[in-house]
């Protein structure tokens, strides 16, 4: 039996297709477990830390990537990073920096880190483990990450325990791409907090195969790390 | 240049000054340095950093009315506590830019320029609650950019795994932080140090391009064994995450008591307990 866990972190892992030889960085468990399923499958190019410096092809060490050369990639474009974030909009701005007010925050939370930098440099996603309408907001208390609305180079998908979004639609606004095996339409409209664009039939998410799901139970998780 | 004590590096630092801070997190912080500053009771710092522990211990002791900073993590524990509580408190004031921006405000310090462009921060609401900063046209192009600028700092305090009575020094670890360009964007250069050893022995301890600083970019070096904990300083030790823990879940005046009123020396002993 298939497990939500397995079927987020495929979710992840095909965010990253495509990308050819750039660095794959991640916020969370299911985000990184589908970054390196990634790079063990269709996307065998990609670039995957330790998350200090230490550049690892499947476990084993290939290169050197301190803090000040992921700047370098950030501003040549060369990197792709799924999120987090606790607010998340239609246009895909994101806010990780406080709840309320800037001035006097009712919650302080980590500070933009490089979600500015990030998001107007090269591509980013979002891994978003609760869909709720907390996280998914009209408007941020603090845009971090800026959304396609101010300039952002590309928010490619946005991964949550029930689906997958994108901003596939005319103005760019967040679509539901597909919902996750057991999860209605109505579940992902009732637990995001602005109208969500749905055309038509909305597939399902895809199912791992057989040997993506044989790699993360056997070689990627074998301690259960994903259901946690 | 001199070895120096903790007492005489904080002797230096007065109230009011601008202080960068090396290390990135919860990651390799001169955390002997910063509690030897809290207990100076040093008041209206200017604090620039990566932020981690160091940030808690100078927003909940007083010392610091400003951080200037891209986030405050203690990585482990995503979340300061300390910082958190004065933020929502009003206690303290903050400069919140992208973590990208800072690293762009070093470099222009270290290289005497007023600003450097940057895209990082257009269109966020760094602009926004950071008002005086500024864009600037590329004088090439029509590219609209950030003019990042530079961050002069007054003092520079780092942690490094070595380093010979002359300021040359070596991290151990996998990462150099920003420590050099901390140096090289201050007006005086605080390092301090697992272990002083003979240069002999310093440059014998690994390869030419992980002697981080050298005799031009640091005024004064103090030993100070186990001086980044409870950060980690690897390969010498990781991050005490009981005492991070501890840290983090402890009323701040109980926490005070219990580590930080005695000297460093008395915090070596307690931590051992």
């Amino acid at each position: 039996m298939t497990t939500r866990a397995e079927i987020c972190v495929t979710a992840c892992a095909e965010a990253w297709r495509g990308d050819g030889a750039i660095l794959a960085s991640f916020a969370g468990t299911v985000p990184g477990l589908g970054a390196r399923l990634a790079q063990l499958t269709f996307a065998p190019d990609l670039l995957v830390t330790d998350g200090e410096a230490t550049l690892l092809r499947d476990d084993a060490v290939e290169g050197w990537l301190p803090y000040r050369q992921v700047f370098a990639m950030v501003a040549a474009g060369t990197r792709h990073v799924m999120m987090g974030a606790s607010q998340l909009d239609r246009h895909g701005n994101s806010n990780i920096s406080c709840i309320g007010d800037w001035e006097r925050p009712k919650r302080q939370l980590l500070g933009v880190r490089g979600a500015p930098g990030n998001t107007i440099g090269h591509t980013t996603s979002y891994w978003v483990p609760r869909h709720s309408p907390r996280v998914f907001v009209e408007h941020v208390d603090m845009v971090s990450g800026i959304g396609g609305d101010r300039g952002a180079h590309e928010i490619r998908v946005v991964v949550t325990d029930l689906a997958v979004l994108d901003f596939a639609t005319p103005d760019h606004t967040m679509r539901l791409r597909s919902t996750h095996p057991g999860v209605t339409v109505r579940q992902v409209v009732d637990a995001t907090g602005f109208p969500l664009v749905v055309s038509g039939q909305v597939p399902q998410t895809r199912m791992p195969t057989a040997e993506e799901l044989a790699l993360i139970r056997d070689h990627l998780d074998p301690d259960g790390r994903r259901d946690r | 240049m001199s070895v120096a004590t903790l007492t005489e590096m904080v002797d230096e630092i007065r109230d009011g000054m601008t202080v960068g801070i090396g290390g990135w997190g919860s990651r390799r912080k001169p955390m002997a340095l910063v509690r030897a500053l809290l207990r100076a009771g040093r008041r209206d710092l200017t604090v620039v950093t990566y932020g981690g522990p160091d940030v808690g211990l100078l927003t909940a002791s007083g010392c610091a009315r400003r951080i200037v900073t891209g986030f405050v993590s203690l990585d482990s524990i995503p979340l300061e506590p300390h910082f958190a509580h004065a933020r929502q408190n009003g206690n303290v004031a903050l400069t919140e830019y992208d973590e990208g921006m800072l690293y762009w405000g070093l470099l222009a310090a270290a290289n005497r320029l007023p600003f450097l462009p940057i895209r990082a921060g257009l269109g966020s609401d760094v602009m926004r609650v950071n008002p005086q900063l500024r864009t600037v046209r590329s004088p090439y192009g029509d590219d609209l950019l950030v003019a990042m600028p530079a961050l002069d700092l007054d003092v520079a305090m780092i942690h490094l795994n070595l380093a010979d009575d002359g300021g040359n020094g070596r991290y151990l670890g996998p990462d150099p932080y920003f420590d050099d360009l901390f140096c090289q964007a201050a007006k005086r250069r605080f390092l301090t140090c697992e272990r002083i050893v003979p240069t002999t022995e310093l440059v014998g301890a690994g390869p030419p391009q992980t002697l981080l600083t050298n005799r031009s970019m640091i005024d004064a070096v103090a030993e100070t064994p186990h001086g980044a904990h409870f950060t980690s300083c690897v390969p010498d030790y990781g991050r005490d995450e009981e005492f991070q823990r501890e840290y983090a879940t402890t009323d701040w005046d109980t926490f005070r008591a219990r580590y930080l009123d005695g000297d460093e020396s008395d915090y070596q002993k307690a931590i051992r307990r």
